[in-house]
């Protein structure tokens, strides 16, 4: 009922960019804002870590071995005498940033790859998406231990792995993205008053996958994290002694009988911080695109 | 009552984000039996809205039946109770809408989407009903019915799906037929070949029927009695020839002037009204036309006026409607 | 149907050429030289570079590929690094354990996930659709592996009601399944419900309304059976997708399946064996997704019927 579309219309007339009524929308999301809330509060903790935190990840204090939590040690500590509480939040250093870069090495490879087979089309669209086909024909986990197995398992090969793995579903639906602005008349009228392809592509096609790439990389960096984690649990990724989260899960697993808060704690970091991510991404995508509303 | 419905002051209004919207405000009209009424207006107006509200079926929420009467067949149709409407819907009166291939379930053959009703309403058995399927694909004109029952929707064309949907309407002799622009999604040839077959059934089953359409070329073809509607009102409401000799609405006179026509000194007119239709999130206490209208005054703008009878069988509403003569140089 | 099918069938040869070629590509890319690694420590270079020399590693990169399709085709998947044993044996002797674990966990996704998405959709109290979808994105959240290592402090190591690791019984496959269902059953629910919110949205439901049907017979004739099609499709291929996640589900509870395999191989660094397993997976999940396509087309009468 054409009655209910009043509010876009309305928006439109009053000239509001897609950003701030995005905005808007998503102030008033509470699952969003607690999303956007807490992961900032996170970033925020894990990046002031060594303003925050006492000592450094690795300073041992052996009076005070596979303590439980209590006043001093908030997280407790491990059989080493580490502050676990210092751990996790230096870990999330770690973690966080080879998930964050490996989005974004996803999103500039995907969108490269996307924009390329989309707007020029022909043969280099035929062959990328054939590309495209081989590597999404892999689950994506296989992909990141394939690679992982080639490079050798550290967390600098994970991070190369997941960045690698993620382009092709990124390249994929941004190049769905161009193949429906590319035929919109505006785009048309565009070449006729004698802009060049770069010129389109920069102003007018890019806008449009911005707000589902924002959306993707949100949900992406969520899967990030956690193939992180999950990768240097099996001890594929990050290496003891480092306090990236996963690794602390690996080694924990041997004092799960005497010292629980060596794998609880870690894990209820990456919970958090994928939760958080998670609700963020479903605000999101509620706010810039109520078509893939879940 | 001689009439077969009777709609006082029907008011229906949605629930959303961005505010209020009023779709239908005190909207009333007669109907009597055998009448083919037309109800015109723009996109918006709330003509389907308000023919949905009399069938209850408004999404509820966002969508609210918030005050108004619906007479029909001795009882006011807004209060009854769901099974009891459930009862109405489909064995008394009838619906069918505008996009036919969106308006069939597409992975359920057309043959069992017809049987239904049949088997709901009639409590016929499989067979039986499957045979008056056949039957009435044949009464709308669709060759080979038999064959075709065990087809789905996407099978058939454009305007064989809009046949199947009006069998599926008629399957139970409804007493009225609400037909929601029916022919809006079709090409101009397919059109018209509705528009005949539903003639010829209207004529031969003596139905009841509304025919809701933005398009007067259909309005002059087919109906009796015109209602205009504009932004949730009723404005003018008159027989059909009435209405296009002499309309009384300046919005009426809008609408008229659009069509590409004639003109006594010979040349081919085409006005447009000027502005935009209204936001209906929060309308004003006048008249919704009035931002728009040639003839407005400050009362107007203040008060909103009520239906009056101009002529037999035409009610105007609208303060300037003395002012109307010879507004309109006629079709 | 026909031209359906026929063209999926038709791009299936290129793209598990593709895989078998990328498979191998990244194999060569690999630091180490198997052969070296295969004769040990003493070996003399000149005996290296003579066994390279006789069991084909020089010979130019196509040819060298064309052997190991051929071998592939022939079931010949190598020789692993360590024990020499044959690679497609060992893949095959953990093969149950990891289908035994990912069908039951898909059973309880399904039941829980679609089953929780159904409620939250229909049911017209709001408690029950919020809840529901919270614990949908919670269940999202959770790293498998953590929530295994949970599980297991607390049913394993508190209440010893299950072994910590090993175990091959039905009893010991239940913690595992539940966590390796989570995820799935999760976006599950989501979707069943999106779906079914859409439906009920869509004209022909409206239709339906109009003919005077009433909530219970919509639901059941015209609601369930359109929402379930992209439903049961995401069900075929989380399904494929959980040979995958199965990986760290089998790590945590020390379950002899394929994934924990491909894990050690890596560690490892035995390549014939890395390579084995992700071909042999990735095959697997070409056919799955060929077999939900068609499934898929089945199901849509626009597709069955064109």
């Amino acid at each position: 009922m054409t009655e209910l579309q009043v509010g876009s219309a309305e928006r439109a007339a009053a000239g509001e960019s897609l950003w701030r009524s995005a905005w808007r929308t998503l102030r008033h999301h509470p699952a969003g804002m607690m999303g956007l809330v807490g992961f900032s509060l996170v970033l925020l903790l894990v990046v002031l870590a060594p303003v925050v935190t006492p000592g450094d990840p690795t300073s041992m204090n052996l009076g005070h071995l596979l303590e439980p939590p209590s006043r001093l040690h908030l997280f407790g500590t491990d059989d080493l005498g580490r502050d676990i509480l210092t751990r996790v939040l230096w870990g999330g250093r770690e973690s966080l940033r080879v998930a964050l870069i490996a989005v974004v090495v996803a999103a500039i490879g995907g969108v490269s790859l996307g924009l390329t087979a989309g707007y020029f089309g022909g043969r280099a669209d035929s062959i990328l998406m054939r590309l495209v086909d081989v590597l999404l024909a892999f689950p994506t986990i296989l992909l990141v231990l394939s690679i992982v197995a080639a490079l050798g398992p550290n967390l600098g090969t994970v991070l190369i792995a997941i960045g690698l793995s993620f382009i092709p579903n990124v390249a994929r639906f941004v190049r769905g993205t161009v193949l429906v602005t590319k035929n919109c008349e505006y785009i048309t009228a565009a070449h006729l008053l004698g802009a060049t392809h770069t010129y389109v592509m920069l102003t007018q096609i890019l806008p449009n996958i911005l707000a589902p790439l924002i959306i993707y990389s949100t949900l992406g960096l969520g899967s990030a994290i956690m193939l992180t984690a999950g990768l240097s649990y099996l001890g594929l990724g990050a290496q003891p002694p480092s306090p990236e989260w996963g690794a602390m899960l690996n080694y924990g697993r041997d004092y799960l009988r005497d010292a629980w808060w060596m794998s609880v704690f870690p894990g209820l970091a990456i919970f958090a911080c994928v939760l958080f991510i998670n609700l963020l991404g479903d605000g999101l995508r509620d706010a810039m695109d109520p078509k893939l509303r879940v | 009552m001689s009439s077969l419905l009777a709609v006082r002051n029907l008011t229906t209004r949605f629930h959303t984000h961005e505010g209020v919207v009023h779709a239908v405000s005190g909207v009333s009209f007669d109907l009597e039996k055998g009448e083919i009424l037309g109800i015109v207006g723009e996109s918006g107006c709330g003509k389907s809205v308000t023919m949905l509200s009399v069938l209850r079926l408004i999404p509820d929420p966002p969508g609210k039946i918030e005050a108004g009467e619906v007479c029909f067949g001795g009882r006011d149709l807004l209060r009854l109770t769901e099974p009891e409407m459930e009862r109405v819907r489909g064995a008394e009166i009838a619906m069918i809408f505008q996009d036919p291939m969106t308006s069939l379930n597409p992975t359920l053959p057309i043959g069992f989407q017809i049987a239904e009703a049949l088997r709901l309403h009639l409590g016929l058995g499989k067979r039986p009903a499957a045979d008056r399927a056949a039957e009435l694909l044949t009464v709308v004109g669709i060759p080979k019915a038999r064959d075709r029952l065990g087809d789905y929707p996407h099978q058939f064309s454009g305007g064989m799906r809009q046949r199947v949907m009006i069998a599926m309407a008629l399957s139970c002799h409804p007493q009225l037929l609400i037909a929601d622009e029916p022919t809006t999604a079709l090409d101009v040839t397919v059109q018209a070949q509705i528009i005949d077959l539903v003639q010829r059934l209207q004529a031969q089953l003596g139905m009841t029927v509304i025919w809701i359409t933005h398009d007067l070329g259909v309005v002059a073809r087919l109906v009796q009695r015109v209602m205009v509607m504009y932004a949730g009102h009723v404005v003018e409401d008159a027989p059909v020839e009435g209405l296009y000799a002499s309309p009384g609405h300046p919005y009426t006179v809008g609408l008229l002037g659009s069509l590409p026509r004639r003109t006594k000194g010979g040349r081919t007119g085409l006005t447009s009204i000027p502005g935009q239709p209204p936001g209906l999130v929060a309308p004003g206490p006048g008249c919704p036309f009035a931002p728009r209208c040639r003839l407005m005054t400050a009362r107007c703008l203040d008060e909103n006026p009520a239906l009056e009878s101009v002529a037999a069988g035409h009610q105007v509403a609208c303060w300037e409607r003395g002012r109307m003569e010879g507004v309109w140089d006629g079709v | 149907m026909v031209m359906y099918t026929a063209r999926r069938l038709l791009i299936l040869i290129p793209i598990l050429l593709g895989v078998t070629f990328l498979t191998f590509a990244i194999a060569q890319v690999t630091p180490g030289d198997p052969v070296a690694l295969m004769l040990g420590v003493s070996a003399t270079p000149e005996r290296v570079e003579q066994v390279r020399e006789q069991l084909g590693y020089n010979d130019p990169f196509l040819i060298q590929y064309g052997r190991y399709v051929w071998n592939v085709l022939h079931g010949d998947l190598g020789k692993s690094v360590r024990g020499q044993t044959d690679v497609l044996d060992e893949i095959l002797a953990r093969f149950p354990s990891t289908v035994e674990l990912t069908v039951v966990a898909m059973l309880l996704a399904v039941l829980g996930g679609v089953g929780a998405g159904l409620i939250a959709a229909i049911s017209r109290r709001r408690g029950a659709q919020t809840a529901t979808m919270v614990a949908a994105l919670v269940g999202l959240s959770i790293p498998n592996f953590w929530l295994a290592i949970l599980l297991i402090l607390v049913f394993g190591v508190r209440l010893h009601w299950v072994a910590v690791a090993g175990g091959e019984g039905f009893k010991d496959l239940i913690l595992p399944a539940l966590c390796l269902a989570l995820a799935p059953a999760a976006v599950l629910a989501r979707l069943t419900r999106s779906s079914i919110l859409e439906v009920i949205r869509e004209d022909y439901v409206r239709t339906a309304q109009a003919k005077g049907l009433g909530r219970r017979a919509i639901v059941m004739i015209h609601v369930l059976r359109n929402s379930m099609i992209p439903v049961v499709t995401v069900i075929g291929l989380q399904f494929a997708g959980l040979l995958g996640g199965a990986v760290f589900i089998e790590n945590v509870f020390a379950r002899p399946g394929i994934g924990r395999f491909a894990v050690s191989a890596i560690a490892a660094r035995d390549y014939p064996q890395v390579q084995g397993v992700v071909l042999f997976t990735a095959t697997i999940y070409v056919l799955f997704n060929l077999a939900v396509d068609l499934v898929y087309g089945w199901l849509d009468p626009r597709i069955r019927y064109d």
